[in-house]
């Protein structure tokens, strides 16, 4: 059951990840994988959009936990965008408004890494 | 009181792969309980993450082992109950986290037992290290913003 996908595409220095469908303790090591990718070819600039993702459980949180801190030891962040309600519910019960920087927006996020 | 009690089991491999499944199925039952489909997704998301923590740290991984699944239809709430076979944990160590500090230390893990207590109304562990671990977990129906034969403790 393939449920769910990794599209990854670049806009100017910004490596932008759009992610569609659920992601669960199942699916989350394709997102670890394509976050990997990325930190190995020491690309630190990094936004995932939400836009397509229908379900998210800590297992999907616990990824992009697992590689912020490196990415911003080397000055760079992942930026998160265009969550639907209940997805951004999930991020808001666990505090990550706090420490992650979410916009409604892609635009708006890649533009944060130019500004 | 007469009761109208249903009860629906589930008994599954402790899999990744399952836990789809497991949605589905609870999410399902929830709906046909008449849960509001706000509702539907913090039961959905609670079970997930309880059965993905017995995946991970109760099976480590192991793949033979069942999780078994009882949800059972109240007049006021919807309870579901999963019991693993697997080691155990101190219940209190874990719920007595401090997520704030947790999540400033930026720790990958251990966030789906606090999203299960904030998504259900009452939630209750039973396990000691080395047995078995019973999670319980309740919904209870709400009409015009009241939580409906929820008895209060205030």
């Amino acid at each position: 059951m393939d449920s769910f996908e990794v599209a990854g595409r670049r806009q100017e220095k910004v490596e932008i990840l759009a992610i569609k469908g659920y992601l669960d303790a199942h699916t989350a090591p394709s997102l670890e994988n394509a976050l990997q990718e990325l930190v190995t070819a020491e690309k630190y600039q990094i936004v995932i959009n939400f836009k397509d993702l229908a379900y998210i459980s800590s297992a999907g949180l616990g990824v992009i936990m697992g590689f912020i801190e490196n990415v911003r030891d080397h000055g760079g962040d992942i930026k998160l965008c265009e969550m639907n309600a209940k997805i951004y519910r999930v991020f808001d019960l666990l505090g990550f408004p706090k420490i992650y920087d979410i916009t409604d927006k892609e635009a708006e996020a890649v533009k944060k890494f130019n500004s | 009181m007469e009761t109208h009690k249903q009860t629906y089991r589930l008994k599954i491999p402790g899999e990744t792969e399952n836990l789809e499944l497991i949605r589905s199925f609870v999410s399902h039952i929830a709906q046909m309980g008449g849960f509001d489909e706000d509702d539907i997704y913090k039961i959905e998301l609670a079970v997930d993450e309880a059965c993905a923590n017995v995946i991970k740290h109760a099976y480590k991984g192991r793949k033979k082992e069942n999780i078994d699944l009882v949800i059972e239809i109240d007049f006021n709430k919807l309870t579901i109950i999963i019991t693993d076979q697997g080691v155990g944990f101190d219940v209190d160590k874990i719920l007595n986290r401090d997520m704030k500090e947790y999540l400033a230390q930026m720790k990958v893990g251990g966030l789906g037992i606090h999203l299960i207590k904030s998504l259900m109304d009452d939630v209750e562990f039973k396990s000691q290290p080395g047995e078995k671990t019973e999670v319980r977990m309740t919904k209870y129906f709400v009409k015009d913003g009241k939580i409906e034969g929820k008895q209060s403790n205030e």
